[in-house]
C-alpha cells in the first residue's frame, strides 16, 4: 500500500502509546509554533493561513484565513472550537481529541493570537466524555506550564480556555446553533445574514468558529511553511484531509490522505476493498448530508472538493460510508432520513414536517406497504424542502439540515429507481430484513 | 438558598466562574443537577434556574431541547445502542434486539428494578468500530449480539459502581475505530457523562476523582 505524508495524525502514528501526553507533545516540537505565533502580528498570521489555502474541515470547506480576515474590529472577540462532531459516518475529530489533544490546544493558541482572542471555548459533543476528559487534562497541563492563562509563555498575552460539553443535539454542529447553545439557549440556528458570527457571534461579539481538525493543522503550517503545506495537496485543495471510512469495507478507520487520490484508491487500496469479496453498490462521499456516488460513474474521480462538487456531491466532513450489494437502499435512505427527522430543531416548517413525512413514506415502502404514488410523493415532499432539488441545495430553511435529508432521496431515485419500485410492486423488501426497529 | 450539598455548590461556583455570563453555565449545571438526583428533576431545574438567574420555565426550554437531559428516571445503567447508518449496515438492529430480549426492556424504557434502561441512539461517532453501544455514555465498539447479551448479564449481576470505556471494551468490544492505545482509570458514576468538572468521574472503587 502507498504511504502518504501525514500532518494531523503524524504524532499518534509515530508514538501510539503516549501521543496524548504533554511530555510526548513537547518532545516532538510541541508548543514551539505557538511561541513563534506570540511574536507575530494578527496580519502576518491571517495572511499566512490565507496563503496556505487551509479550508475549514467541519464540512463547509471555507477558507480558514479568509474567515479570520472577516473578524469585525469590536472587542472582546471569541474563538469557539467546534468539536460537536455528529454527522453520521464521521469520527475523525474524536481521534484527534483523544489521541493528540495538545496539537489542537496549540492550534487554539495560534488562532487566538491571530484573532486577538482572550477567551476560547471548546464545545465537545456530550456523547464524547472520554475525548472531553483528554482535552480537559491537556488544557489543565497547558495552564500548569504557563501556556494558557495570564501572560502565556511569559509574555503579556492572556488566554483562558473553557471546555464545554454538549447535550446531544446534532444541530449544535451548525455554528450559530452552537453559539446559542454556548449562551445557554436552545441550540437553534440563527438567521444569517444579516449577521455572521465573525461580525456578531457569541454574546453578540465578533467570533471565530473553527473545527477541531482545522485548528490541528495550524502547528504544521507554521512549522513547515505555506509551500510545503500546499505541495501536500492538489491544486485548490491544499494539505491533507482526514477521511472517516465506515460500512462494508475490510479496513474501516480514519485515514489522512492528500487530496487528489481517486475513490478507487481510497476504497480498494486504502480501506482494503469490500468485505467478503462482495460488490460495491454505492457510497456516501462526505457524510449523511451528501448525495451518493455509484461505481459506474464516480470510481475514478479524484477525491477533491471541486471534482466532487462538479459530480453533484461534496466531501463535507470526510465521512465515506461504503455499501455493498447486500444493502437495501430504501432501508439505508430511511435510516439517514430518520436521523435528520430526529435532529431537526423544529424552527422551520419545511424541515420539521418534511423530514418526518419522508421518514414515514420510506418506512411504508420498506415494510411493503408502499403505494405506486409514493415514489413521486418522496420527490414532491423533497421539493418542498429543497426547491428544484438542485445541488448545492436551494434553501427554504434557516440552516442546511432540512435540505440534507433530501440527499438520500435524490440518490435512490436517480440510481436505484427499479429497486424502490420493486418494493412497491412486490409488497415486500427484496432483501432479507432483520427485526424492525422503531424510533424513540 | 441552595438545596445542594456544599461540595456540589462549590462545583457550581467553579463552573460559573468559567463563563463570561451566568446563563452560559446552564448546560453544565443541568448535568450537575442530574448527578445530584440521578435524573433531571423539577427541583433540580429550579435549583439551576436560581444559580443562573432565569426562570424554571426557561431552564425547561433548554433541557427539553437536548436528548441527554433525562427528565424521567432512567436505570442506573443507560445503554444507548447506535442504529444510525454505519452501525445499521453492520448489524446494529440485531444488537438492539439482543439488548431488548436479554434485558426484557424495550428501547425507550427501564426495567422494574431501575437497573437498566435501553435506548436507541443516533450516530455516536464510532462508525469505524460499528456496531457500537454506550453505557452511561462510555463507549464499546465492535460489539456483537452475543456480547450485548453478556453486557446486560454483567451489569445485572456485577452492578459495577463505575463503568469505564476501557474496561468494557476489553470485556465486550471488538474492532475499534482507531487504536485507543492507552488505558485510563475512571469512568461514569451514573447515566450522565463522566467529566471531571462535573464531578462525575470515579475510579473503579467508586471514589470520585
Amino acid at each position: 500500500m502507498t504511504t502518504y505524508p501525514l500532518v494531523v495524525t503524524r504524532r499518534m502514528t509515530d508514538h501510539p502509546a503516549d501521543s496524548h501526553t504533554i511530555d510526548r507533545y513537547e518532545a516532538t516540537e510541541g508548543y514551539v509554533q505557538a511561541r513563534k505565533a506570540a511574536t507575530m502580528t494578527r496580519n502576518d498570521l491571517v495572511e499566512l493561513v490565507k496563503d496556505s489555502g487551509l479550508l475549514g474541515r467541519g464540512g463547509a470547506a471555507f477558507s480558514a484565513g479568509l474567515k479570520w480576515s472577516f473578524l469585525a474590529p469590536a472587542r472582546p472577540a471569541y474563538l469557539v472550537v467546534n468539536g460537536d462532531e455528529s454527522e453520521p459516518g464521521t469520527f475523525k475529530d474524536r481521534q484527534l481529541l483523544e489521541r493528540d489533544p495538545h496539537q489542537m490546544v496549540e492550534g487554539i493558541i495560534i488562532a487566538s493570537i491571530a484573532n486577538e482572542v482572550h477567551h476560547a471555548f471548546v464545545y465537545i459533543r456530550g456523547e464524547y466524555p472520554k475525548p472531553a476528559r483528554r482535552v480537559q487534562k491537556a488544557v489543565d497541563e497547558a495552564y500548569a506550564r504557563g501556556y494558557l492563562g495570564k501572560g502565556i509563555f511569559g509574555g503579556s498575552f492572556d488566554l483562558e480556555v473553557t471546555v464545554h460539553l454538549g447535550g446531544g443535539a446534532y444541530i449544535c454542529g451548525e455554528e450559530t446553533a452552537l453559539i446559542n447553545s454556548l449562551e445557554g439557549l436552545r441550540g437553534e440556528p440563527r438567521l444569517k445574514p444579516p449577521y455572521f458570527p465573525a461580525a456578531v457571534g457569541l454574546y453578540n461579539k465578533p467570533t471565530i468558529v473553527n473545527n477541531v481538525e482545522t485548528l490541528s493543522n495550524l502547528p504544521y503550517i507554521l512549522s513547515k511553511g505555506v509551500d510545503d503545506y500546499k505541495a501536500l495537496g492538489h491544486a485548490a485543495d491544499t494539505g491533507t484531509f482526514l477521511f472517516s471510512v465506515s460500512g462494508h469495507v475490510r479496513k474501516p478507520g480514519n485515514y489522512e490522505l492528500p487530496h487528489g487520490v481517486t475513490w478507487r484508491e481510497l476504497i480498494y487500496d486504502v480501506a482494503g476493498g469490500i468485505r467478503d469479496d462482495r460488490q460495491l453498490k454505492t457510497w456516501i462521499p462526505g457524510g449523511a448530508s451528501a448525495p451518493w456516488f455509484v461505481p459506474a460513474d464516480h470510481l475514478d474521480l479524484p477525491v477533491t472538493k471541486d471534482d466532487t462538487a462538479q459530480a453533484g456531491s461534496m466531501l463535507g466532513s470526510g465521512a465515506v460510508v461504503i455499501m455493498d450489494d447486500t444493502t437495501c437502499v430504501v432501508r439505508a435512505a430511511e435510516r439517514i432520513v430518520r436521523f435528520f427527522a430526529h435532529e431537526s430543531c423544529g424552527q422551520c416548517t419545511p424541515c420539521r414536517e418534511g423530514t418526518t413525512w419522508l421518514e414515514m413514506i420510506l418506512r411504508r415502502i420498506e415494510s411493503g406497504q408502499g403505494r405506486v404514488v409514493d415514489a413521486d410523493l418522496l420527490l414532491d415532499v423533497s421539493d418542498n424542502i429543497s426547491v428544484g432539488l438542485a445541488w448545492p441545495p436551494k434553501m427554504t430553511t434557516i440552516c442546511p439540515l432540512g435540505p440534507s435529508a433530501v440527499s438520500p432521496i435524490i440518490s435512490i431515485s436517480k440510481y436505484f429507481k427499479d429497486e424502490v419500485m420493486a418494493h412497491i410492486h412486490d409488497g415486500r423488501c427484496p432483501f432479507a430484513v432483520a427485526a424492525e426497529v422503531g424510533h424513540g | 438558598m441552595s438545596n445542594w450539598p456544599e461540595a456540589t455548590q462549590e462545583r457550581a461556583r467553579v463552573i460559573l466562574a468559567r463563563y463570561p455570563t451566568r446563563r452560559s453555565a446552564v448546560m453544565p449545571l443541568l448535568y450537575l443537577a442530574m448527578a445530584e438526583d440521578g435524573y433531571l428533576t423539577e427541583a433540580g431545574m429550579s435549583e439551576v434556574a436560581d444559580w443562573v438567574g432565569i426562570t424554571p420555565a426557561q431552564v425547561l426550554a433548554v433541557a427539553s431541547f437536548y436528548t441527554m437531559y433525562k427528565r424521567e428516571r432512567t436505570g442506573r445503567y443507560l445503554i444507548s445502542c447506535c442504529t444510525s447508518i454505519s452501525c445499521m449496515l453492520l448489524g446494529s438492529d440485531e444488537v438492539l434486539h439482543a439488548l431488548e430480549d436479554e434485558s426484557g426492556v424495550p428501547h425507550g424504557e427501564t426495567d422494574s428494578e431501575g437497573i437498566i434502561s435501553i435506548e436507541h441512539a443516533e450516530c455516536i461517532g464510532a462508525c469505524g468500530g460499528a456496531p457500537a453501544v454506550q453505557v452511561n455514555y462510555e463507549l464499546i465498539e465492535g460489539i456483537t449480539p452475543e456480547k450485548a447479551r453478556e453486557l446486560v448479564q454483567w451489569l445485572r449481576t456485577a452492578r459495577p459502581p463505575v463503568v469505564g470505556t476501557d474496561e468494557m471494551q476489553g470485556l465486550f468490544g471488538g474492532r475499534r475505530s482507531f487504536d485507543w492505545a492507552i488505558n485510563e482509570e475512571g469512568g461514569a458514576t451514573g447515566p450522565y457523562p463522566a467529566f471531571e468538572p462535573l464531578g462525575t468521574v470515579a475510579d473503579a472503587f467508586g471514589e470520585r476523582t
